[in-house]
């Protein structure tokens, strides 16, 4: 049964006021700007508030709102549900745990939904105009557009500048499915703004998005039915994290259909149906919502690139070097605009790296970042470094030393023994190359591993490390003491650990 | 029947393993059509045929003519009819043709021989199903029928096209269907299909490159886990199917020379991974042990689902299970033991003879049944897998008989084609 969300139009207000006040005016334009960014998305408020403490002059010019997808459409509000919906799951389980006062629990959606937005309210307020203007920041609120190689307007402003970093990011782009737009969909853009639960909900794509969101709207009380074109969820990830996920959320309820391809829509008298085939075997599947979860492209449209001499390919972006320079040496660009690691923290590490390189040494390479990734199901799945494919494709000589989660004894009392650390080793060394890890907490987990590969550490130290105990992380310790006790035979030809420190601010 | 699997434990081993192969011997020949020669894939009613069944069934004939369990002239007949059903079969992208370029469909009408359930062209299976009749072709070595076998054997293996099956990739696609072409799903990471690359790098007409068995081994993972070193894949039988045919004693790889190791040292740690999991036996299901253990593909209960000391179980169908990373729902495949004798004999006996004593349903005329799970109705002794598995008995057949007399790996040992396979693919030293 639908449930109508209550107290949404304060938290929006908030919102706004913070992201987009709706009194707003642009300020007179100083020119020349030593700085102007295009898009305060993530990369752009990285760029623009580490080039105000560095004392520029800076311009920071948002068409829709401040925070872009990652607080209004994707990472923020996402999390809020996904706790919701774990929340919930661990209700269900409180007989386990020796708690039976509760009867089974029913989702309020309206609630979840406001609280969504009462902390997605929150969060902006860190970034909000107010904070970005006390910073000194200019801050437009208007469509950008070059209109030569150090210039460009910003609504009725003419704004000159020194260097641009373009982070106008990414957005949903629908597939070329016959029906779907008859039919109507949601994507990241929309969905968060649902007021009732979904009774039947198709998503569309296996990648991270759909797997989380699919996940915890089945949680919540939609029957969800998760169509991927790939036979395994997150095509980029280890098949066995993969298929761990595919196990977890088979448990929670949602129907799989992997391998299968959405080749058609359409609605009649019984609903909305999605038309699927898979090895030539074709299957409807009965939706009221439909979420897509595939495809993004960049949104490098209306910008006047050319008038920047700027170049770029409307599906794969902004064309950068590995200094993030485009072909315009005084414009850089950073985030999903240009960037095939479409991830928050991507986003701003390669700002950062954008603006020490616009100015100071050009001598900062995005290709040498160490990036670690989650995706937030649960179990979560998280990963740095090589995987293993990848090593073994560079002829690098590549073992994983494994710790399964329920051979940890934290893990075992708090009831989340499901996943698994792997940290792969180059093989005859101690030197870490990579790490994947499933388990409920893995994206807090991988930040040790990050720290680590940062630090040069490798197996032997690591084994060293005192972990508070008893710890999940305790886990990546093991992995250290079982390389130990397999007494491997040091070369003294390796080269040093080829990761690259993180950049400071 | 109580009293019959008391007797069982009671055998000396030389004696348990006569009965427990003889019986799974004896599912090949009763459930086979003898005109066709094709096995049923389950000896539940209806079942069609699998072909990788007959693969196995026609590597087990010569077992039984050394045993004295089928005279060899019948045996020669059986084979020869068998070949010469798929000499004859219809090739074609006929929806209901028998095979195509030389592959045949996974599962066949029993009687008329034509793809059934809008199953795959399957390159595994028909590897497996090649497999056999290379075996045949090699035991059978007299006059008359016995020369026919041998010309059939060579031309059907010729007729397989296995550089169609790559479809332009390095490696071999898992299948083909006239409704949608290939498959999408691609093999990864190491599995029981080693033996498809080594077959298809032997071929005489159609051989795969040596790239194709370095794109194999690409997603190998060499895992350190429940303190072994390990060439990993889950389930258990993705350790013994290859090896049923193809003697890894002493020979590597390239991945193996790396890891100075061997594809039969590697079954053997498989199996401590498997013991040392059912040892812990993480989610507590009834039965696992250090003597009761064997997670891998077979027969389920199904699903259905189960609260039991405060937690949510659920149990799945026939799958593929594995160890570690699951799924493990508490069925374990009562034959997966014993086929693992070649490589830990004492282990595999022990379970074997602890699996009789305590949950003696397991095993119905001599056949251990394709599952089991003692966690699901334990009131009821478990839940069984109903009737037995072609795949299984036929494994079982050639494993212990691989740990008796080392007959297949012997006949195997003296085939061109895996010889020129197996070099093909990069294996040196021991017996190569």
């Amino acid at each position: 049964m639908a449930i109508v969300a209550t107290g949404i139009s304060d938290s929006e207000d908030d919102l706004l006021h913070r992201v987009r006040p709706p009194d707003w005016r642009n300020p007179q334009p100083r020119n020349p700007y030593d700085l102007i960014i295009i898009g305060a998305g993530p990369a752009g408020l990285t760029a623009a508030e580490l080039a105000a403490r560095r004392g520029l002059r800076v311009a920071l010019i948002e068409r829709d709102r401040i925070g872009g997808n990652s607080l209004n459409s994707g990472s923020i509000p996402s999390k809020a549900i996904i706790r919701a919906a774990r929340v919930l799951v661990s209700l269900r389980d409180e007989e386990d745990f020796g708690a039976t006062a509760f009867d089974r629990p029913r989702t309020d959606f309206g609630a979840v939904m406001a609280r969504m937005r009462r902390i997605r309210s929150r969060v902006a307020e860190y970034h909000s105009v107010d904070r970005l203007c006390a910073r000194g920041i200019d801050v437009f609120l208007s469509d950008a557009r070059f209109e030569g190689p150090h210039v460009l307007t910003a609504g009725d402003s003419r704004l000159t500048f020194k260097k641009a970093i373009i982070a106008t990011g990414a957005r949903p782009e629908p597939p070329n499915v016959p029906g779907l737009e008859q039919i109507g969909y949601l994507t990241s853009d929309s969905i968060f703004q649902l007021n009732a639960l979904p009774k039947r909900l198709g998503v569309i794509g296996g990648g991270p998005l759909g797997c989380e969101l699919a996940q915890a709207f089945c949680r919540l009380g939609s029957q969800v039915t998760i169509v991927q074109n790939d036979p395994k969820f997150l095509p980029h990830e280890d098949r066995d994290a993969a298929e761990l996920l595919s196990l977890s959320m088979s448990r929670d309820g949602v129907i799989t259909r992997l391998n299968t391809t959405v080749v058609g829509a359409r609605r009649d008298d019984g609903g909305k149906w999605l038309e699927t085939v898979s090895d030539g075997v074709k299957l409807d599947v009965a939706v009221d919502d439909v979420l897509l979860s595939i495809g993004r492209v960049p949104n490098v449209e209306g910008l006047g690139l050319e008038a920047a001499d700027v170049q770029f390919d409307a599906n794969l972006g902004i064309h950068v070097d590995e200094f993030l320079q485009t072909t315009n040496v005084d414009v850089y660009a950073a985030g999903d605009v240009c960037q095939p690691d479409q991830f928050t923290n991507v986003a701003q590490s390669c700002a950062r790296l954008a603006v020490r390189n616009a100015f100071g040494a050009r001598e900062h390479r995005q290709g040498r970042l160490t990036i670690p990734w989650c995706t937030y199901c649960d179990p979560e799945i998280a990963h740095i470094g090589l995987h293993v494919r990848e090593a073994r494709r560079q002829s690098i000589p590549v073992k994983s030393f494994t710790v399964m989660m329920q051979d940890v004894d934290r893990a075992i009392t708090d009831g989340l023994d499901d996943g698994f650390v792997k940290i792969h080793v180059r093989e005859g060394t101690d030197q870490i190359l990579g790490a994947t890890i499933v388990a409920t907490r893995a994206g807090e987990l991988i930040n040790e591993m990050s720290v680590i590969m940062s630090a040069g550490i490798g197996m032997r130290r690591l084994a060293e490390i005192l972990h508070t105990y008893p710890a999940q992380s305790d886990a990546i310790r093991m992995a250290a003491v079982a390389y130990l006790d397999d007494e491997p035979v040091l070369l003294d030809d390796q080269p040093a650990l080829l990761v690259d420190p993180v950049p400071r601010d | 029947m109580r009293a019959e699997l008391q007797a069982l434990d009671e055998l000396t081993d030389d004696a348990l393993l006569e009965r427990l192969q003889r019986g799974a011997f004896s599912y090949l020949t009763e459930y086979a059509n003898p005109s066709n020669g094709l096995v049923c894939d389950t000896s539940r009613a209806a079942s069609p045929c699998s072909i990788a069944v007959v693969g196995f069934a026609l590597s087990c004939y010569p077992v039984g003519v050394e045993r004295g369990w089928l005279a060899r002239s019948h045996a020669a007949t059986l084979t020869r009819n068998t070949l010469r059903f798929f000499g004859q079969s219809a090739q074609s992208e006929a929806p209901d043709a028998t095979g195509y370029k030389g592959f045949y469909y996974h599962f066949l009408d029993m009687q008329s021989g034509r793809r059934v359930w809008q199953c795959e062209l399957s390159p595994i299976d028909t590897a497996l199903l090649m497999a056999g009749i290379l075996t045949a072709g090699r035991y059978f070595d007299g006059a008359g029928v016995e020369a026919e076998i041998r010309g059939l054997s060579d031309a059907l293996f010729a007729s397989v096209d296995w550089q169609w099956a790559q479809n332009g990739q390095d490696t071999v696609s898992q299948g083909w269907k006239p409704e949608c072409g290939f498959l999408n799903s691609g093999w990864e990471g190491y599995n029981e299909a080693t033996i498809a690359y080594v077959l298809g790098a032997g071929s005489p007409t159609h051989p795969l490159p040596g790239s194709s068995f370095c794109a194999w081994t690409l997603h190998y993972q060499w895992e350190n886990m429940l303190g072994q070193d390990v060439l990993y894949s889950g389930p258990l039988f993705t350790h013994l199917f290859s090896h049923a045919w193809i003697d890894y004693r002493g020979i590597q790889d390239a991945f193996m020379r790396e890891k100075r190791s061997d594809y039969f040292h590697n079954t053997q740690s498989a199996i401590a991974v498997h013991r040392e999991y059912a040892a812990r036996n993480p989610r507590g299901y009834a039965g696992y042990g250090r003597d009761l253990w064997g997670i891998t593909a077979g027969d389920g209960p199904g699903n259905r689902e189960m609260r039991q000391d405060s937690r949510d179980r659920r149990f799945f169908g026939y799958m593929s299970r594995g160890v570690p990373y699951g799924p493990d729902d508490g069925t374990i495949a009562p034959w997966a033991m014993l086929a693992t004798l070649p490589f830990e004999p004492e282990a595999a006996l022990r379970g074997t003879r602890h699996l009789l004593r305590s949950y003696p349903q397991v095993c119905a005329e001599d056949r251990l049944s394709s599952g089991f799970n003692p966690t699901l109705d334990p009131t009821q002794g478990g839940w069984l897998s109903e009737g037995w598995y072609g795949l299984d008995q036929g494994l079982l057949v050639m494993m212990i008989e691989n740990h008796r007399s080392g007959l297949i790996w012997e006949i195997t040992r003296q085939s061109p084609v895996i010889r020129a396979g197996l070099i093909g693919a990069g294996f040196t030293g021991g017996w190569l």
